[in-house]
């Protein structure tokens, strides 16, 4: 029985990090640059189990909203009225934060948009939207990882690499790139020594492991550095409740906000997939709107003065049926919305060829009919924040998808 | 078959089959590595918890402890009403009432827990770490009591294995058809009485009887929402309020049995949900039978004729249902699918298509027998050739730790669910209906890694008598442990250092 199989060779810049190099691949030297240059950074937040984008932002200018939706439809008026976006959408209540960016020209939301994917599983959904590919079976590595790996050599969003927030990494940012983890966590740390020991070991038996454990302990390092220690790293909820979710953001903010943080961040928050009494302005799901919502405040409080570099997007699997169920939620669906957020960000938009309500203009009768492509959305961002080029995004990062243009004019001029 | 010992083989045994070696199981393995997996199939009732156990005295039914979650739900909802009385104030979002799911609460009562510290009900924690979210400090409620309990029977039953082959299994299936306990308190009550009940008296049986336990258990219709599902044109349906909800039906077909490419379309799904509704657990009051036994509501089911995958099963009340369950239990697409989950558990994250196609013929010829196929697991070349490229998921992990450093009875389950909190994976709590994943590279994430090796140090220091740990590195992975393994764990700097390398070394992560 032979110990191991072949292993992938090591990336570029995983070669850096291995050996006795432990320590010294965050501090190669810095570039020089002048203090006023924009860094650029941008958070993926994927929201898993397909958010109802018709409660979320909701078209209460569409005349046959409101049927459609039944009790769940936000509207202006009532005890909890929804916050008016523009003359045609508005946002859920739960959303103050948003809303607030949103009129600072901040924010904007994308509405009526979806992958490529069309049939309506979770965790087929999910691998095509964190994939990058145009269809299920891609589970290797993510988009926002193969663009990493994309960046320039020497260019400091590729030195300074990913981070994935939480336990386990999302496929979104999984791949051959560096990724630093960090999650709340409360256990008595291992010391250096124990560290290098096993590390030493690794490099020579078990180099997959190698750099995972190294990115592990790189983030505990700038962890330390930064005070992020005690009760503010204590877990404080699931990755499907709203405090959970505040404290996921508080942590990659401070990570990212550091001159040797990484550059870009993937966060994943779970419990979007309201079948049963999902409520509208209130209830389950604006608890968890109200979750983002929080994510939101504590990225702007974070990064401090990188706020101004910074794009955020929240995106998910797919919508929701637009008809309300028989038990007062929704089922999987089709389009829905994506958030962006950040000072990096031209807002105060709602970005949607709204495709109407009617029976025949819904996907399928059931779906909010999707007309724009995520992708467009995703390269729109890659392209403005760091540079990518519309060749580089068709290739490796969303594979055969020439046809989908980047948009244009997401990041401010 | 026994022949020489092989040392070598009797290490894949417990570690690709099992949960890892406790000292002294290699010599016990090694004259006949494959006979003593088939030794631990052939023992009666081996997958079994039983309620007559000493231990186990504080496990329940499904039944009566949903009926102790019932009645502790209504003294807590009469709590909060005299509280809130007292205080002449109705419910705020700062009052401790929680969002749970219920069919007929109006959904302007339910608070948005924007900004506070109330999480999405407390049957949104984690198991382990209920006193970080600002909860009122009182005696655990019997929902969390019920749960540890159960957790402990659990880590027992895999720590005490000869070699974990029938554990292994339970908690492949366990996880096939997974529920979840953030979903509520009466999944949280039910989970290991679902995993008692539903799974494991069938571990070596046959699939279709899995299928149809899981299916009408209660964790399972509570966790994929057909407790609310009602036929539209049913009797209950008649107002209009309320109608279908398609989740379980949906992951019956993609999850349970065809898999997502299993050749189903959206039709299907909503007619299955139609044959679906009825499918119910007796509430509190009882009204529809014993509170918290599986009833078949024939008020809330679709009348009629249902067309699915092609074939027209007639109105048969519950036996409608059955009728589609057993016949997507034989169907081609599920041998397949289940075929290849197994392999991938038990060889490689894409394991050889021989094995698969082997195992899928096995299911299909033997009426998915799971004894059969546990034994070509055992009889498949591929099994014990493959390199050890699967990474020991945290449950793995945890449990391989403690039979290889103190395999004695553990009187509380907290370390070790706290211990699966930390790397991500609570018990039975995955993130979604799919389970937690089974691939390495969902595992060896920077984070993952990183805690294991502070659970390892931490084990480490807390271990009173370690011994050498170059003996116990013999005595757990000796056969398999290279060169550099021996080395780093030999020059460790104390015996503490030592086995916390041993643990951490490529050899005992993989398997």
């Amino acid at each position: 029985m032979s110990l191991l199989c072949e292993v992938p060779s090591p990336s570029r810049r995983a070669v850096l990090a291995t050996g006795g190099a432990l320590f010294a691949w965050a501090h190669l030297p810095r570039f020089a640059r002048a203090q006023s240059a924009r860094d650029p950074r941008l958070v993926v937040i994927i929201l898993r189990g397909a958010l109802d984008g018709l409660s979320a932002v909701g078209p209460i200018g569409d005349p046959d909203y409101a049927g459609l939706h039944g009790d769940i439809a936000l509207s202006l008026s009532g005890p909890h009225p929804a916050l008016p976006l523009d003359g045609f959408f508005a946002l859920n209540p739960a959303m103050p934060t948003f809303a607030r960016l949103f009129k600072a020209k901040q924010a904007a939301v994308v509405h009526a948009a979806a992958t490529g994917y069309r049939e309506r599983s979770h965790f087929d959904g999910q691998d095509v939207l964190e994939s990058g590919f145009a269809g299920p079976g891609h589970v290797g590595s993510g988009w926002l990882n193969r663009a990493l790996e994309a960046i320039p050599e020497g260019d400091r969003v590729g030195v300074n690499g990913g981070l994935a927030v939480g336990p386990s990494t999302p496929l979104v940012i999984r791949g051959a790139a560096p990724v630093l983890g960090w999650a709340p966590q409360f256990l008595p740390e291992a010391g250096d020594d124990l560290a290098l020991r096993v590390l030493d070991l690794y490099s020579h038996r078990d180099p997959v492991l190698a750099v995972a454990l190294k990115q592990g302990l790189e983030t505990d390092r700038i962890v330390s550095r930064e005070g992020m220690s005690g009760d503010a790293v204590k877990p404080k909820g699931g990755a499907d409740t709203a405090p959970g979710m505040r404290q996921a953001a508080q942590g990659a903010a401070k990570l990212m906000a550091a001159e040797d943080g990484p550059r870009v961040a993937a966060l994943a928050f779970d419990g979007w997939d309201t079948h049963v009494n999902e409520g509208g302005a209130t209830g389950r799901l604006a608890m968890l709107l109200g979750g983002l919502d929080g994510a939101f405040e504590e990225f702007e409080k974070g990064l401090r003065e990188r706020w101004k570099d910074t794009a955020i997007v929240a995106v998910t699997e797919f919508g929701r049926t637009a008809r309300i169920n028989g038990t007062i939620g929704t089922d999987h669906g089709t389009g829905t919305v994506a958030f962006l957020a950040g000072g990096a960000i031209d807002g105060g938009r709602v970005i949607a060829d709204w495709p109407g309500l009617k029976d025949a203009q819904l996907y399928e009768k059931r779906d909010l009919y999707p007309t724009t492509d995520v992708r467009a959305v995703l390269k729109g961002l890659l392209a403005d924040q760091f540079g990518l080029s519309a060749a580089v995004l068709s290739g490796t990062v969303f594979p055969d998808s020439a046809a989908v243009r980047p948009m244009t004019g997401l990041i401010g001029a | 078959m026994a022949g020489r010992p092989d040392p070598n083989a009797a290490l894949t045994a417990l570690n690709r089959f099992g949960f890892g070696a406790r000292p002294g199981d290699i010599e016990k393995a090694a004259g006949d590595p494959r006979g003593f997996l088939k030794a631990e199939l052939r023992r009666p009732d081996v997958a079994l918890v039983s309620l007559d156990d000493p231990d186990n005295v504080d496990l329940l039914g499904s039944t009566p402890a949903l009926q102790a979650s019932f009645s502790a739900e209504y003294q807590r909802k009469l709590e909060r009403e005299r509280t809130a009385a007292a205080m002449q104030l109705t419910p705020t979002e700062n009052s401790p009432s929680i969002i749970v799911l219920r069919p007929d609460a109006p959904t302007s009562e339910a608070k948005p827990a924007q900004g506070s510290a109330i999480p999405g009900g407390t049957n949104a924690m984690a198991p382990g770490n209920p006193p970080a979210m600002g909860k009122p400090k009182s005696d655990p409620q019997i929902e969390q009591k019920i749960f540890r309990a159960e957790a402990r029977a659990r880590f027992e039953k895999a720590v005490s294995a000869d070699a974990g082959f029938v554990e292994r299994l339970v908690h492949f299936w366990s996880n096939h058809f997974c529920v979840s306990v953030a979903k509520s308190n009466l999944v949280r009550v039910t989970a290991g009485a679902f995993e008692r009940e539903a799974v494991r008296p069938y571990v070596l049986g046959r699939f279709v009887d899995m299928l149809a336990a899981v299916e009408r258990h209660p964790a399972m219709l509570v966790y994929l929402d057909n407790q609310q599902s009602i036929g539209p044109d049913s009797r209950n349906g008649q107002s209009g309020k309320r109608g279908l909800n398609e989740n379980l039906a949906r992951e019956i077909l993609e999850l349970h049995t065809l898999g997502v490419n299993g050749g189903y379309a959206q039709t299907d799904v909503t007619a299955f949900a139609r044959v679906l509704t009825g499918w119910m657990m007796a509430g509190r009051e009882g009204r529809l039978g014993e509170p918290g036994s599986f009833v078949f509501n024939a008020n809330a089911h679709q009348p009629g004729d249902e067309m699915l995958l092609g074939k027209t099963y007639p109105a048969a009340g519950v036996g409608q249902g059955e009728a589609v369950l057993d016949d997507i239990a034989r169907h081609p697409a599920t041998a397949l699918h289940i075929a290849l989950k197994l392999a991938r558990h038990f060889i490689a994250d894409d394991p050889p298509a021989a094995v698969v196609s082997r195992l899928a013929k096995i299911f299909h010829d033997k009426d998915g027998d799971l004894r059969a196929l546990a034994n070509a697991l055992v009889d498949a070349p591929e099994t014990w050739d493959a390199p050890m490229t699967k990474l020991r998921s945290p449950s793995d992990y945890l449990i391989a730790i403690r039979r290889a450093v103190h395999p004695e009875p553990m009187p509380d389950p907290g370390p070790m669910l706290g211990g699966l909190n930390a790397l991500g994976a609570p018990l039975w709590q995955p993130p979604g209906p799919n389970g937690f994943p089974d691939t390495a590279s969902a595992w060896a994430s920077a984070q993952g890694m990183k805690v294991r090796l502070d659970l390892a140090w931490q084990t480490a220091r807390q271990v009173k008598n370690i011994g050498n740990p170059s003996d116990l590195l013999e005595a757990v992975i000796g056969p398999a442990a290279s060169p550099e393994s021996r080395l780093a764990v030999a020059r460790a700097e104390s015996k503490q250092q030592g086995l916390a390398v041993l643990l951490m070394s490529p050899e005992f992560q993989r398997r």
